[in-house]
C-alpha cells in the first residue's frame, strides 16, 4: 500500500511504498501502475514504477498535485489475478570475451567462477522494473553469496546484451551504454526492439526470468 | 526521390528533429525527449502556420548550413540565433521570429546561437520523417526517432514530403531574456544533506559544466555534503530533478534523461523555469532559489499565459 504521497517538483506525484525491496511491495507498485495506466486519468503523461516507489508525471496545464493526489488516494486497485506474469529463459554465453568482470567477482566474493555461475543459473529472477536505458530489466533477487558492489569506475561502454550483477540485482544491457555493473556474460537475444511499437520490451515488471548457459557455438548460431 | 529537399553542407554540432516528444513510456525506459525549449519550439511552428506538434530542426550552438532544392518554401528561426540567407550572390542577415522565403538553390546558414544553447528551424511543409510512438523526436542515446535515431550529419539530405502554400510574411517582436536565478522546490531527499550543504545549495553560485547535453546539465561549485547516504534505491526520474552524486556536484536531468536513477534528489527545477534553464551555456553561473509548490504552480500559470499571449500575437 502507498505509505505516503508527496510532490516531486510541481508536475509529479511521488508515491512511497516504504523502504524495503521485496516482491510483495513491488507487486503492489506494479498493481497501482497497471490500474492507473488503465484509468487514463486526464493530464497523466507518464508513470514510472520502481522497486518501492511510483512516480506519476502530469501536465500542469491539465491537472495539479492536489487534484491528482485526491484521485490516487481514492483509487480502487485491480485484483491480483488480473495481472499475468510471463516466464522467460534467457540464453547466456559466459566465454572470456563476454564475462568481463568474473575475475573481479571471484576475488570480491571469494568464490570460484564455477560456483558463481552454478548459483546464478539455478536462480529464478523477478523483474522489479525496466528502465534507465530503454527496456533494461532490473531482476532480483540474487543469492546473498553473489552480492557485490558496482565497479569503482563505471565503464564508458558496456556491450549490448551484457548481463550485469550488483547488490541483489541482475540486469541486461539492452544496447551499448555506460554502466558500472559486474558483467558476467552476454545474451544473443534482443531484449528491446524499438521497431515494435506495442511491446518493445521482451521482459516487463512482474515477469519471471531464468538464465540458461549456452556455448559460444550456440551463441554465434543463435539467430539461425 | 523527393522533389523538395535540403542538402546539408554542414550539419552543425547537435542538430536533431524534435516535436513535443513521446508520453507514457517511462516504464519501459524511454524519456519524453522533444524540443528542449518548449516556448521557442511553439513560436517557430506558429510563425510558419504549422500545427503546434509539427517536427522542427533543433540545433545547439552551431546550427546547420543548408542548401535548398525545390519549390518556394517559407521558413522561420527562433531563439537567439545568428544566421544568413544566400540568394545567388546576395548574402543577407536573417532575423529570428520572422519568416523568410527560400527558393531553389538558396542557402540558409545557421551560424550560431548567441549566449544560449538551442534554436529552432521550422518550415512551411512536412519533413519526410519516421515516427516512433507518435513522435519524430530523435533520442540519440537510445537511437530512437527520426533519422534512424541519429543527429544530422554532413552531406545527407533532408527530404520534404509536401509544402503548404502558406507564404505569408509574419513577424513577432520578442527577445529572449536570460535568467540565472533558477527556482526549485525541495526534492524528496532534501534531508540527506547537511545544514551547511542545504545552505550552500541556495546561497552559492554554480557553474554550468561543459559536460552538459540533452540528457543532463552538470554543475560545478562548492560541494554539497551528504550526511545520510550518497546512494538511494534506484527509482524513477523526471526532467528538472537535481541529483547530487557522491562527488557533491549537482546534475540536473534534462529531456533525454535516463528514466531511473540512484542518487539523492536535493531539488526539482520548477516547470516555469525549464525553458530558460536549458538555454544556459557552459560557463554560465546559476543560482537556485527555493519556492513552495503553490508558488511553482502559479509561476507556471503565468509563464504559460505569457507563451499563449506571444502565440496569439502571431
Amino acid at each position: 500500500m502507498i505509505k505516503n504521497i508527496s510532490n516531486l517538483g510541481d508536475a509529479a506525484l511521488y508515491c512511497d511504498f516504504g523502504k524495503e525491496v521485496n516482491k510483495e511491495i513491488n507487486t503492489q507498485v506494479i498493481k497501482y501502475f497497471k490500474t492507473i495506466q488503465k484509468k487514463n486519468i486526464i493530464g497523466v503523461n507518464n508513470i514510472a514504477p520502481s522497486y518501492n516507489k511510483l512516480i506519476i508525471s502530469f501536465d500542469l496545464k491539465k491537472i495539479n498535485f492536489n487534484k491528482l493526489k485526491k484521485i490516487i488516494d481514492n483509487i480502487e486497485i485491480i485484483k491480483s489475478d488480473n495481472i499475468q506474469n510471463k516466464k522467460f529463459e534467457i540464453p547466456v554465453c559466459c566465454e572470456k570475451e563476454f564475462s568481463l568482470d568474473i575475475k573481479r567477482l571471484e576475488e570480491k566474493l571469494k568464490m570460484t567462477e564455477e560456483k558463481i555461475y552454478e548459483n546464478f543459473f539455478e536462480n529464478e529472477f523477478f523483474c522489479y522494473m525496466t528502465g534507465f536505458i530503454a527496456g533494461m530489466p532490473f531482476l532480483g533477487d540474487l543469492d546473498e553469496k553473489l552480492r557485490a558492489k558496482r565497479l569503482d569506475t563505471p565503464r564508458v561502454k558496456v556491450p549490448k546484451g551484457s548481463i550485469g550483477l550488483t547488490e541483489q540485482f541482475a540486469n541486461i544491457y539492452t544496447f551499448e551504454s555506460p554502466g558500472g555493473w559486474n558483467i558476467i556474460g552476454n545474451t544473443p537475444l534482443n531484449i528491446f526492439d524499438s521497431t515494435k511499437e506495442k511491446e518493445p520490451n521482451l521482459i516487463n515488471p512482474g515477469d519471471l526470468v531464468t538464465f540458461k548457459r549456452i556455448s559460444k557455438e550456440n551463441y554465434q548460431n543463435y539467430h539461425e | 526521390m523527393s522533389k523538395n529537399y535540403f542538402e546539408i553542407i554542414r550539419a552543425g554540432i547537435n542538430s536533431t528533429f524534435q516535436d513535443l516528444g513521446r508520453k507514457n513510456l517511462y516504464h519501459i525506459g524511454i524519456p519524453f525527449s522533444g524540443a528542449m525549449d518548449n516556448r521557442n519550439y511553439l513560436l517557430a511552428n506558429k510563425l510558419i502556420g504549422n500545427d503546434h506538434n509539427d517536427p522542427v530542426i533543433e540545433f545547439a550552438y552551431q546550427g546547420p548550413h543548408l542548401k535548398y532544392h525545390g519549390d518556394k518554401l517559407n521558413i522561420a528561426v527562433t531563439g537567439d540565433v545568428s544566421f544568413k540567407i544566400k540568394k545567388g550572390d546576395n548574402l543577407t542577415d536573417g532575423k529570428c521570429y520572422q519568416t523568410f522565403i527560400l527558393e531553389n538553390n538558396d542557402e540558409l546558414n545557421i551560424i550560431s546561437t548567441n549566449k544560449s544553447v538551442y534554436g529552432y528551424l521550422a518550415i512551411s511543409g512536412k519533413f519526410d520523417l519516421k515516427f516512433q510512438w507518435s513522435s519524430c523526436s530523435t533520442n540519440t542515446r537510445a537511437n530512437i526517432g527520426s533519422n534512424n535515431g541519429a543527429k544530422l550529419s554532413d552531406n545527407q539530405k533532408i527530404n520534404i514530403k509536401e509544402i503548404n502554400q502558406n507564404f505569408s510574411n509574419t513577424k513577432l517582436n520578442y527577445i529572449n531574456t536570460k535568467i540565472e536565478n533558477i527556482r526549485v522546490v525541495k526534492g524528496t531527499n532534501f534531508n540527506y544533506f547537511s545544514d551547511e550543504g542545504k545552505r550552500n545549495f541556495f546561497k552559492n553560485e554554480f557553474k554550468v559544466s561543459k559536460l552538459s547535453d540533452r540528457m543532463g546539465m552538470r554543475l560545478e561549485g562548492q560541494k554539497i555534503e551528504n550526511i545520510i547516504d550518497t546512494n538511494i534505491r534506484s527509482e524513477g526520474l523526471i526532467k528538472g530533478v537535481i541529483q547530487v552524486p557522491a562527488d557533491g556536484n549537482p546534475i540536473i536531468m534534462l529531456s533525454d534523461h535516463g528514466t531511473i536513477g540512484g542518487y539523492p534528489k536535493i531539488g526539482v527545477v520548477i516547470s516555469a523555469d525549464y525553458d530558460k534553464l536549458v538555454q544556459l551555456t557552459p560557463g554560465s553561473t546559476i543560482k537556485f532559489q527555493e519556492v513552495d509548490l503553490n508558488s511553482a504552480e502559479t509561476l507556471f500559470k503565468l509563464y504559460d499565459l505569457e507563451t499563449q499571449n506571444l502565440i496569439s500575437q502571431i
